[in-house]
């Protein structure tokens, strides 16, 4: 009898490490970060630069947001920004633009130009949805042409143009401030304020955890798995669409890749704050930490005036330390059951 | 017929002058962590003669053929090919020798060709290291055509269904040039032509002095083909008998050890089926053009139905259709008196149907806390929108309370419950809300003693409180322990249902 106790015991010490290393390595890599940067740029650990680094986070944070949802099902949208950058040419083609700007619009009035763009990035979340639930198109091979899908549109719109005008409501999003606060960085902490409440404590948040952690036993527990990932996918390309509006209203402009980066970024910042990529496990306070490590690893980087092509290798190499954790975390749980 | 000579070159056992056996094992026994699945027993086999090889599941067959075939290096007793004693330390040393097998478990590659698949690991090279694809295909062609089969070798594995998989897979070791052909039921998933057209292909086999040892379920098939038959009960070899001198009664009584061992659980009950209890899920000549043909049958309030069938019948198959998974080609299900058609799991679950998997990994969440477990197919009954964990841990408290689920803690991970447990947390998910229609495919099975008593306690106080259930099991005892009615499936189709009177392990063994 004691042995078994014994062993049970060790068995659940190996688990909590195991599931803490998810929670804890992020962590520990933003502590050092801040600690590191804190003592080589004396501008660092400001609030003015904390703020800053909110700010460069708050796009890629609701990206993140609706990413967090589809790897918590073990899926995976490789079509963020591009849909991000399609719906924020959209919102762009709904308005009336300067007139030495070349591109045909349907100008209308803002409230219905927002309206018409978040059906459209609906639209483009239900065309993945179908056709990863109801054809059967794995998701990375589905958003990958999507991505393809959402880079057209953007070319069509645009025609190698760039766009300047938005929708008051969105320009106040994008660039507006309260209280010496950015718009964009509230909408970003809603979004992640929401979508934490929505997966903890709602029903469908839990099918989305169920059905990450045992597709199968999900299903043959009478969940409605298909509706359920189609539902992940079309809330990634709701945020994705918003996160574009809200991102040219930040950047001032559309125009054809103007979202290149945030693909990678945004992944990044869900993996990194330890989401399992086989799902089930994670959430937004994980993805809340990783988009902390890479705004401050960015912000860092670019105070302590390194190589930047330096910068592009330590980003990639902190990456990989990521993957290896979060893998290794899984196994390690897997083994100890 | 030219298409059955070796592609390989000739067999390395010399020929035998008189009529001493090909292959002779002496006193083998095998365990596996202390249990004896062998208990030194001696088999042989004669030069061109076709072997059946008979017993239940678990006596020992597979085992003792994986020994045969090198696959299993480590064992007692002695092993004696042409006379001459020989050891395998691995299947290619065995293949080597001349022995060939075609495992229970298929073991095709889906995603290569049907060529690439026959010619597995031994593609033709030309010179310079390139393979012979022409010479492939063309070959590949025609030893399946001789087992009457029209298959382009250059369609993918996978897209075949599973008959002509097996009976690829098959051509290629009966064209491999062994000189002992071991085939451990290969005959499941086909057809009956398909049978007729193997059986063929192994009377040629045999008429050029090959030997052939052949594990079925498919007691006729066995006394048809076989030139002896040898029975295995519990690791023993009961007898070798020529198949003339065996009626299919006579191989039953051998395999279940009539008379002399006491009658114990699960070995034969009374059955008491009835007609006048109503009908709650009435399945009507559903199939889903593969596995499953044409089934109908009844599940009627308060009564347990057994379906028992060998692996591949199709009652897996069967159960899926019934719980809203896996594709109806013909047929239709009525649930209480109207037609019903369940495109997902999630509509069978909320009209009242619900279903437990042969595999409990199929429906538990290891890592998740038991309440979750439990609370999962009742989610939406608890919850419209916000989760109430508190009551999610009440209502499973309480299942743990009734069944007696060990530790008794809501709030661990399932992972560290004993199977039996396990099985029980299974069941508590569709205990909260009685349902219409249970659904048990292999309830009982790998439980200890203990546990399953339990589980079967808990089955038929579930039957006593009106559910509808259906119990589907490949094991006799299973379905003997738990039902009311029983229906015999075999190869998709209903073989024998059986309503009320006496009913013994022997009766379905004769009807699957
Ligand atoms: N690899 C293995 N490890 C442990 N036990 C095994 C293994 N293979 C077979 N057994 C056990 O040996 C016994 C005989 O199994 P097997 O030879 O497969 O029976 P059969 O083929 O007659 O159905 C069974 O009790 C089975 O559980
Ligand atoms: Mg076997």
């Amino acid at each position: 009898m004691a042995d078994t106790v014994d062993i049970k015991s060790t068995r659940s010490v190996k688990r909590f490490l195991a599931e803490q290393m998810r929670n804890i390595a992020p962590v520990f890599t933003l502590i050092v970060l801040i600690l590191f940067f804190s003592l080589q740029s004396p501008v660092f650990f400001t609030l003015d630069n904390a703020l800053n680094i909110l700010a460069n986070s708050s796009i890629t944070g609701i990206i993140a947001v609706g990413l967090t949802f589809v790897i918590l099902t073990a899926e995976i949208d490789l079509s963020v920004a591009a849909i991000a950058n399609a719906i924020g040419i959209t919102v762009a083609f709904f308005t009336m633009q300067p007139e030495y700007v070349n591109i045909n619009t349907w100008p209308m009035y803002g409230g219905l130009a927002i309206i018409l763009t978040l059906l459209a990035a609906f639209g483009l979340g239900s065309v993945t949805a179908f056709g990863v639930t109801v054809i059967g198109i794995p998701s990375f091979i589905m958003t990958l042409a999507m991505m393809q899908i959402a880079d057209g549109l953007s070319a069509v719109l645009v025609r190698g143009q760039i766009a300047y005008n938005f929708p008051d409501f969105i320009v106040m999003l994008g660039s507006g401030k309260v209280f010496g606060l950015r718009w964009s960085i509230i909408v970003c902490l809603i979004f992640l304020l929401v979508a934490h409440l929505v997966l903890k404590y709602t029903r469908f948040g839990r099918y989305v955890y169920m059905v990450g952690g045992n597709r199968e036993a999900a299903e043959y527990s009478g969940v409605n798995v298909k509706l359920i990932i189609a539902s992940v996918m079309i809330i990634s390309a709701m945020c994705s669409g918003i996160a574009g509006m809200i991102g040219v209203a930040y950047f001032g402009s559309a125009q054809q890749n103007g979202f290149n980066d945030f693909l990678l970024t945004a992944i990044a910042a869900v993996v990194l704050g330890g989401t399992s990529l086989f799902g089930g496990r994670g959430g937004i306070g994980n993805t809340i930490v990783g988009l902390l490590v890479l705004g401050v690893l960015n912000n860092g980087l670019d105070l302590i005036q390194i190589d930047s092509f330096l910068k592009i290798l330590i980003r990639g190499l902190i990456l990989l330390a990521a993957l290896v954790i979060n893998v290794y975390a899984q196994k390690l749980k897997e083994s100890s059951g | 017929m030219d298409s059955l000579e070796n592609n390989d070159g000739g067999t390395l056992v010399p020929p035998l002058q008189d009529g001493s056996p090909l292959l002779e094992m002496r006193a083998v026994t095998k365990r596996f962590g202390g249990i004896a699945a062998l208990n030194s027993v001696d088999f042989s086999i004669l030069e061109g003669e076709i072997h059946g090889l008979v017993g239940e599941n678990g006596a020992g067959k597979s085992t003792m053929m994986k020994i045969i075939a090198g696959v299993h290096a480590d064992f007692e007793g002695e092993m004696f090919v042409a006379g001459q004693p020989a050891q395998f330390h691995s299947a290619r040393d065995a293949l080597k020798a001349g022995i060939g097998m075609v495992h229970q478990e298929l073991s095709i590659v889906p995603d290569l060709s049907v060529a690439e698949n026959v010619f597995l690991g031994h593609q033709p090279v030309r010179a310079g290291g390139i393979i012979d694809w022409g010479y492939m295909n063309r070959t590949a062609r025609e030893q399946i055509a001789s087992l009457g089969l029209e298959i382009d070798p250059t369609k993918r594995m996978g897209s075949l269904p599973v008959g002509l998989q097996q009976l690829v897979e098959l051509s290629r070791v009966l064209f491999s040039g062994a000189r002992i052909i071991i085939l451990d039921e290969p005959t499941s998933a086909l057809s009956p032509p398909e049978v007729a057209r193997l059986f063929d292909a192994l009377r040629q086999l045999r008429a050029q002095g090959r030997s052939i040892i052949f594990i079925s379920h498919f007691l006729d098939d066995v006394l048809e083909i076989s030139d002896r038959v040898t029975v295995f009960r519990n690791g023993h070899k009961v007898a070798t008998t020529p198949a003339a001198e065996l009626t299919k009664d006579e191989v039953i009584a051998q395999m279940i050890g009539r008379g002399s061992a006491e009658m114990t659980m699960g070995e034969e009950t009374e059955l008491c089926g009835d007609d006048s209890h109503p009908v709650v899920v009435e399945v009507r000549g559903i199939g889903d053009g593969m596995a499953l043909k044409d089934v109908s049958l009844s599940l009627r309030r308060g009564e347990i139905t057994g379906v028992y069938g060998f692996m591949g019948c199709g009652q897996i198959e069967l159960s899926r259709a019934l719980f809203g998974k896996g594709n109806l080609r013909s047929g239709q299900v009525f649930l209480e008196g109207s037609p019903v058609r369940f495109r997902t799991t999630a509509t069978a679950r909320r009209a009242g149907i619900a279903y437990v998997p042969e595999n409990r990994r199929m429906m538990l969440f290891r890592t998740e806390p038991v309440f979750k477990n439990v609370s999962i197919a009742i989610l939406d009954r608890i919850a419209r929108l916000v989760l109430r964990p508190k009551e999610e841990q009440r209502i499973t408290g309480n299942h743990i309370e009734d069944l007696q689920i060990r530790p008794p803690r809501t709030d661990i991970a399932l992972g560290n419950l004993s199977g039996g447990n396990q099985q029980k947390v299974a069941l508590a998910k569709w205990l909260t809300h009685l349902p219409k229609a249970l659904i048990l495919v292999e309830p009982t099975r790998g439980m200890d003693v203990g546990a399953k008593e339990d589980v079967i306690r808990i089955v038929k106080s579930l039957r006593d409180k009106g559910v509808a259930i259906l119990v589907l099991s490949t094991e006799p005892e299973t379905i003997l322990t738990l039902a009311d009615r029983v229906t015999v499936m075999k190869k998709g189709l209903v073989a024998r249902e059986f309503t009320t009177g006496h009913l013994e392990k022997a009766d379905l063994l004769a009807a699957a």
